[in-house]
């Protein structure tokens, strides 16, 4: 009997409704969501920051809602890092969430070491070449990259959820393996494997046809209701991708493939806190409808420092956008960027940088090439960073004034101001990286 | 290009050959390919050099380009670093994970 784990979720507002797909119809024996990017924890930090009861993911409370009946049922445990920046609020909400459905004996353990806050001092050296201070930024808090092994104790409580703040993508999905197998932490050859079945899980639908279909060359059926992956994995850790029967999307070689290198740099060297991990040695065959089998991975030892996220305010992103149609609408919308343009250090005097792109005209690509078009239906969209909102604002009040000051014909203008982070990288020696795990509920 | 110039050279995109998928970690990014039929992973690999995607994108890769070769898979893998206009933390592009980059190697072409 394989062990079989799902993906309840690949990024921090992936959907809901996949997930409890596969918790109500899986046979799971784990569902795994994987909820944080770097700029999702620096968020986590400025929230928890501002209230010490949160900095954990904003849709903790629905999620456990939806899938815990399931769970609680089918007896399929759950392991996150919705905890984020606050793995102990985190798992003091699952229990409220577990006693609110009528589960009064649900176990959360929450799992503790990422934080390295502490660690980090004004002379820390990033990789990005700078020293902390040089900055010039304010600090807003710093977390290592945990292995699987700091899941083991919790996993060992027989928990039914666990709840991290940063661990490595595969390693959330690599813990319950070793702890399912009793795999050691030295088996370079399966945990290079269980890291690749972790890795080819982590971005949830990205394996299953999202982020894939490009009609009339990667048709997907359903993409609408696309299903979330799980895996079926041999004490070997070979391991079967596939998903829901009557779920949408698909899963051949050709998602496989594509996920298997996403966000990777050198094949043969992949770094988690577990394992150099070599997947230029992984063998894929076809295994009938939606079924991908995986084998071949290798590897050697693990890496003997932690990767380092370190967050910073990034003050604030303007984004404001007008609209112009019909003839002429090229010329005038190259007016209105001039405009603002000129507007903007003539009238305000600001130093910032300001993008303005013609959507319609050249956008996405336009610092690469300019695609021919003679479009007549363009959208004047304006960009810029600055340290303060106010500063930031300006922007929005040039691009919204453009309706009576500017170009015939311009409407529809849209303004946004979104709080920014920065995040750069730094190493730390795991023995300054001690975890550890706190139960809760139970 | 006109359709007809493109049948005379026998040129084609790499979007007809190959499927790409684009990835990003700070301001590095990593672009995958990958042939539909492996009849053609010989001609890409050896017309879509590092080299090349290095001279196509200039204007938009400031560092190095690396192409590490996937044969069992069919596959070649970009990474480029200084890709991203600074990254999703910096970037002013609406897409600042450069997620179409995937799109700008399938819009090149390959001599068949």
């Amino acid at each position: 009997m394989s062990l079989r784990i799902g993906t309840g979720a690949g990024f921090s507002s992936d959907r809901l409704d996949p997930a409890v797909d596969l918790a109500a119809h899986g046979q799971l024996n784990y569902l795994v969501f994987e909820c944080i990017g770097e700029r999702t924890l620096a968020f986590g930090h400025r929230d928890r920051a501002q209230d010490s009861t949160r900095g954990y993911n904003p849709l903790l409370a629905r999620r456990l809602e939806a899938v815990l009946p399931h769970c609680r049922a089918n007896g399929t445990r759950i392991v996150t890092n919705m905890g984020v920046a606050n793995p102990r609020a985190a798992a003091e909400v699952a229990v409220a969430v577990a006693r609110k459905i009528g589960w009064h004996d649900c176990k959360v353990a929450a799992v503790f070491g990422d934080d390295v806050t502490a660690l980090i001092q004004p002379n820390t050296q990033l990789l990005e070449g700078m020293s902390v201070a040089d900055t010039g930024r304010t600090f807003l808090g710093a977390n290592a990259y945990l292995g699987a092994d700091a899941l083991l104790g919790a996993l060992d409580t027989d928990a039914d959820i666990v709840i991290t703040g940063r661990v490595a993508d595969p390693s959330l999905f690599l813990a319950p393996m070793r702890k399912h197998y009793g795999w050691a932490g030295d088996d370079w050859t399966r945990l290079s494997r269980g890291t690749v079945v972790g890795h080819l899980l982590e971005c949830a639908a990205q394996i299953t046809g999202g982020y894939f279909a490009d009609p009339g060359y990667k048709d997907v059926q359903d993409l609408a209701h696309v299903g979330f992956p799980l895996a079926e994995i041999s004490a070997q850790g070979d391991a079967v991708i596939t998903k829901l029967a009557r779920s949408g999307g698909v899963v051949d070689e050709r998602t496989v493939k594509e996920q298997l290198l996403y966000e990777v740099h050198e094949p043969s060297r992949y770094l988690t806190p577990d394992v150099t991990a070599d997947f230029t040695r992984v063998s894929l065959s076809s295994d009938g409808t939606d079924r991908v089998a995986i084998s071949g991975a290798d590897g050697c030892a693990r890496p003997e420092q932690l990767k380092v996220t370190v967050a910073f305010d990034g003050g604030f992103l303007a984004e404001g956008g007008v609209s112009y149609a019909g003839p002429g609408a090229q010329a005038r919308a190259k007016l209105a960027a001039d405009i603002v343009r000129e507007r903007m250090t003539s009238v305000h005097g600001t130093n910032a940088p300001v993008r303005i792109d013609l959507i319609g005209v050249s956008s996405l690509h336009a610092t690469a090439k300019t695609y021919r078009t003679d479009s007549q239906d363009i959208r004047v969209h304006c960009a810029m960073r600055a340290s303060s909102r106010e500063e930031a604002e300006l922007l929005l009040w040039e691009v919204e004034s453009l309706l009576c000051c500017g170009p015939a014909g311009g409407g529809g203008y849209r303004g946004a101001m979104t709080p920014s982070v920065m995040t750069y990288s730094a190493f730390v020696d795991r023995g300054a990286v001690p975890t550890s795990f706190e139960v809760f509920g139970g | 290009m006109s359709a007809p110039a493109t049948m005379h050279t026998g040129s084609v995109a790499l979007r007809e050959l190959a499927h790409a998928r684009a990835g990003d970690k700070g301001n590095r990014s990593n672009v995958s390919v990958f042939v539909y039929d492996a009849k053609h992973y010989d001609i890409v690999a050896q017309q879509l050099s590092a080299e090349r995607v290095a001279e196509t994108l200039r204007d938009l890769v400031h560092g190095p380009v690396v192409r590490y070769d996937l044969p069992a898979l069919h596959g070649l893998n970009f990474v480029m670093d200084q890709a991203l206009e600074g990254g999703v933390n910096e970037s002013l592009n609406l897409d600042g994970h450069g997620k179409s980059w995937s799109f700008l190697l399938l819009g090149m072409t390959i001599e068949l």
